[in-house]
């Protein structure tokens, strides 16, 4: 372990197929911007690229704190990249104390390069020194390779604030160890600053080429990850950009919402662009306002949709439930975060999964569907808006918050007219029609939408024929739940069978849904390479269930879910078959179709790695159950 | 909203049709004999056929409770959402669609208790919509518990020895939220003022609030009592600028005279005294309406791929 600064400017360069590197800071020091900005130009590059982001839940935090770490990883590599990863190989610190959280959790590799701030060990404050050494000798028990690297010190020649200025020389440095095309990252601070003086983006430029000297100077080792530029034309976004620019693509009217995290940023996105699309942005006054004036737009002809997180959605049960029994189209993005209760606000969970499907009071059935990547935020909004508008029902779209930061770069959609709603037709109703006149065999019926004359009724939540008229009689509920279930049968004949990663037979598959894909799917081609006999299934529509299920499961001899929800291990103390609680797509699978599913699931807070995705394969493979 | 504008979105008077009263009148309405709905519900339809509203451009939202019935006995579009939401119900619906005419109907459980919030939200949104309190002071259609509004010691079934506390006062509650524009109250047994204070508040550009003073023959006949039988004994709120009805400034309640852009003398009567108050509390049309402020206007499918297309170009790798 070493701390100088002094090391001979022979940099020694090391190939790689991919890095992942983590960028942390004091929150409110910048680190996010910085690796976003790293993220970014990798992927102009024509890198693969991840960029989670490591989120304190508080705003600012004590500092010097494990607890105030801020900042985000970044995983490159010659190819697409999927998903986070599993530790990190190279990690620079803003100080020693957001080092340790990370270190603490386990994120990084035994043998990481480690960049951190080194004016804490010379501190005028003992205390600080005394932390720092404290600190240095709870990471001696790893190898790591230590640099420290005079970052305030540096920037003061530049700026006054050093540290405002810190992650700017920070990209810099990255962007001389990963040799970054500094045309590219002078764009991207433009980008960046665009909103701020001339004067403050140069200072930041200023700021950035200096941390590539001071590397230059410093530094032995360089790391080459080869960008392959892409053929087709790319975008670059997080998940919770792509949802907002998905509802604009879908021709939405209204995004009605209250603040959430991590569904937030969605409007926040949204409150910049929306207008410019004659779009509104309405922030209600609480969760039921929100949904409850998506409602009444989308039943004044217009389509709307709310955006809420796992507390939110709780809130909004009972107009959900209206929704379904008044059949007004409606979208309802919940990004997922820990729970029960306010749990893990800012970190990634899918367990929301079973209230979405079942959290309404009565008979509830609406369409569930999750997307699995940055690409899919944006075109399953297209997809949710045409599904509610069609079936006149209530979708809801299940992302997280792995989705909701994490950026990442994907073809640029060709956007397509038709992918609009149409506007409601404000002709007279036929004379005659009834506001739910189902069809008897598809439960299927026509919108009415106020305006249209001949066309007025009432709908309300109470038990309703076809002419919408109130009545308790027994066989009206009974036709009214059926009809309602059917349509939502009827769409899932249009469903294809999922696709399979991997061969279609062997000994082991994993099913999945949401942002776990590219972890999924990466592990299970590593446990390939180590021989073993796995494939993989992600699910797209968890209500319906897309067709194909049994007759791929038994194709394979064990079948599990791998989910970001609690379950308890089957050997885990009294538990019993009685008492086991499942992972909730397993839950569904085994009540639904009788299979034998299993499943391994974590709640760690963070993406699931890869590599744990890997070892539960093993274990499952060799002793057949996953701990 | 310009002539040329309402004959563009189609809505305001039909040249063509004269609708006749009938037009707006839904089913046999089934509240209770005697129950103060129905003068509600007769004096609402009369509105609506002296407007000539189209039937189709009208929409009444309500909640759950006896009042939120209104709309299935009106031959207009309706809401018959879930208890308390009906307002958030009826912003979104005007927010999006400025061409409607929007109604809220509420009761005292609806709008002070469960929905409260939402309330307190319109009244700042002032979003252009009549609220109608329909105010008998208990929750009716569970059959007589205690509400925000009913009188302190009346016993129901929740509080058989007599409601604990004071009651919440509508008005001063309405009154004390900024952006207040349009605050009146009226009474089922006053057809004439009841008449007159809807006709404002349907004219009036913001959020109207009615509080209607109902009477509930079954759970609590004693509570209007005494103002119904005795319109002496009733305070009516005059002024050139408020409302007027001639009829039940004649039955001889005390005539106090009022400018209904005092907002502080409004807050003062509006306080409980001795006598029931009717009339105009307050009315400010230059208070800013949210729906206005963040009306947009359509935009043509292949205009909206325009822009997003340009969006890209900031994502563009």
């Amino acid at each position: 372990m070493s701390t100088t600064t002094t090391i001979p400017p022979r940099a020694r360069v090391q190939r790689s197929k991919e890095h992942i590197l983590e960028v942390v800071s004091d929150s409110g020091e910048g680190a996010q911007k910085c690796g976003q900005s790293f993220g970014a130009v990798s992927a102009k590059m024509g890198n693969g690229a991840w960029t989670v982001e490591i989120i304190p839940a508080e705003i600012q935090p004590p500092p010097r704190t494990p607890g105030s770490a801020s900042g985000v990883r970044i995983r490159i590599g010659e190819r697409e990249v999927t998903n986070w990863g599993d530790e990190a190989d190279l990690c620079v610190a803003f100080n020693e104390q957001v080092l340790l959280s990370r270190h603490r959790l386990g994120a990084l590799k035994e043998d990481a390069t480690i960049l951190v701030e080194n004016m804490w060990a010379t501190h005028d404050d003992p205390l600080v020194r005394t932390a720092w050494e404290k600190a240095m000798e709870e990471l001696s028990g790893r190898s790591y390779r230590i640099v420290g690297v005079p970052m305030e010190e540096q920037c003061l020649a530049v700026t006054d604030n050093p540290r405002r200025g810190k992650n700017m020389f920070i990209l810099g440095l990255l962007a001389w160890i990963y040799d970054r095309d500094m045309e590219r990252v002078r764009e991207q601070i433009a980008l960046q600053f665009r909103k701020k003086s001339p004067e403050v983006c140069s200072k930041n430029i200023e700021l950035m080429e200096l941390g590539a000297r001071w590397a230059e100077a410093n530094l032995d080792f360089r790391i080459e990850v080869k960008a392959v530029p892409a053929t087709a034309p790319m975008v670059v976004m997080n998940g919770n950009q792509a949802l907002g620019m998905g509802a604009m693509a879908a021709g939405l009217d209204l995004c009605a919402m209250y603040p959430i995290t991590p569904a937030t940023s969605v409007s926040h996105y949204l409150g910049e662009v929306f207008e410019s699309v004659g779009g509104i942005v309405h922030q209600a006054e609480d969760e039921i306002a929100a949904i409850g004036a998506a409602i009444g737009a989308s039943y004044a002809g217009k389509v709307a949709f709310t955006v809420t997180s796992g507390p939110g959605l709780a809130l909004k049960t009972e107009f959900i439930g209206l929704a379904v029994m008044t059949e007004t189209p409606l979208v309802i993005v919940d990004v997922q975060r820990g729970g029960p209760s306010t749990g893990l606000p800012t970190k990634v969970e899918q367990s929301d999964l079973l209230a979405a499907m079942f959290g309404q009071p009565g008979d509830a059935p609406k369409v569930i569907l999750a997307p699995a990547t940055i690409e899919e935020c944006f075109h399953c909004m297209v997809t949710a808006r045409r599904i509610a508008e069609s079936l006149r029902c209530v979708v809801l779209v299940l992302s997280d918050a792995n989705l909701a930061t994490g950026v990442q770069p994907f073809v640029r959609p060709k956007l397509d007219p038709r992918w609009q709603a149409t506007p409601f037709d404000p002709a007279p109703v036929p004379e005659g029609m009834r506001p739910y006149e189902w069809d008897e065999r598809l439960g299927l019926s026509r919108r009415f939408v106020p305006g249209q004359p001949g066309g007025m009724f009432v709908a309300t939540g109470l038990c309703h024929d076809e002419g919408s008229k109130v009545t308790y009689a027994p066989e009206v509920n009974q036709r009214g739940c059926e009809m309602r279930s059917r349509k939502i049968a009827v769409f899932q004949q249009t469903l294809l069978p999922p696709p399979v990663s991997g061969p279609d037979e062997g000994d082991l598959l994993i099913l999945g849904w949401g942002s776990t894909k590219g972890a999924i799917e990466e592990a299970a081609e590593r446990a390939r390479d180590e021989g073993l006999k796995v494939s993989s299934a992600h699910l797209s529509f968890l209500s319906p269930l897309q067709p194909g299920l049994p007759d791929l499961c038994r194709r394979f001899r064990q079948v599990m879910t791998v989910e970001i929800n609690y379950s308890d291990r089957a050997d885990a103390p009294f538990v019993a078959a009685e008492s086991r609680r499942l992972g909730q797509l397993a839950y569904i699978l085994r009540g639904q179709l009788l299979l034998d599913v299993d499943c391994w699931t974590r709640v760690p807070g963070e993406p699931l790695r890869p590599g744990r995705i890997l070892e539960a394969i093993r274990e499952k493979l060799s002793k057949g159950v996953a701990r | 909203m310009s002539t040329d504008v309402c004959s563009l979105l189609g809505c305001g008077i039909d040249e063509e049709h004269a609708y006749e009263q009938s037009a707006y009148e839904g089913p046999l309405a089934r509240w209770c004999p005697g129950c103060g709905d129905h003068m509600i519900l007769a004096v609402t339809q009369r509105l609506l056929f002296e407007e000539q509203l189209r039937p189709e451009q009208v929409v009444f939202v309500s909640g759950i409770g006896c009042s939120s019935r209104f709309p299935h006995y009106m031959k207009t579009y309706g809401f018959h959402g879930i208890h308390g939401r009906a307002l958030p119900v009826a912003t979104g619906i005007k927010l999006t669609r400025p061409d409607l005419h929007v109604f809220a109907v509420m009761g005292d459980g609806d709008c002070c208790s469960i929905g409260a919030a939402h309330w307190i939200h319109a009244i700042r949104y002032n979003v252009d919509m009549v609220a109608m309190l329909l105010d008998n002071n208990i929750y009716g259609l569970t059959k007589n518990q205690t509400s925000p509004t009913t009188p302190q010691g009346h016993p129901s079934n929740t509080q058989p020895r007599g409601s604990y506390l004071p009651a919440l006062n509508p008005l001063t509650a309405t009154l004390g939220v900024t952006n207040a524009s349009f605050v009146a109250q009226t009474a089922d047994w006053a057809p004439g003022h009841l008449h007159a204070t809807l006709e404002a508040a349907y004219r009036h550009k913001g959020f109207a609030f009615v509080r209607i003073l109902q009477r509930c023959p079954v759970w609590t006949p004693a509570v209007f009592r005494d103002a119904a039988q005795d319109p002496k004994r009733n305070e009516i709120l005059v002024d050139a600028k408020g409302i007027h009805d001639a009829d039940t400034e004649k039955l001889g309640g005390k005539l106090v005279p009022h400018d209904p852009s005092d907002l502080h003398a409004a807050r003062r009567l509006a306080e409980d005294g001795g006598a029931v108050r009717l009339g105009l509390f307050y009315r400010d049309e230059s208070k800013p309406r949210y729906d206005e402020t963040r009306h947009q206007r359509a935009f043509a499918a292949e205009e909206r791929i325009r822009v997003l297309d340009q969006e890209f170009d900031r994502y563009a790798v």
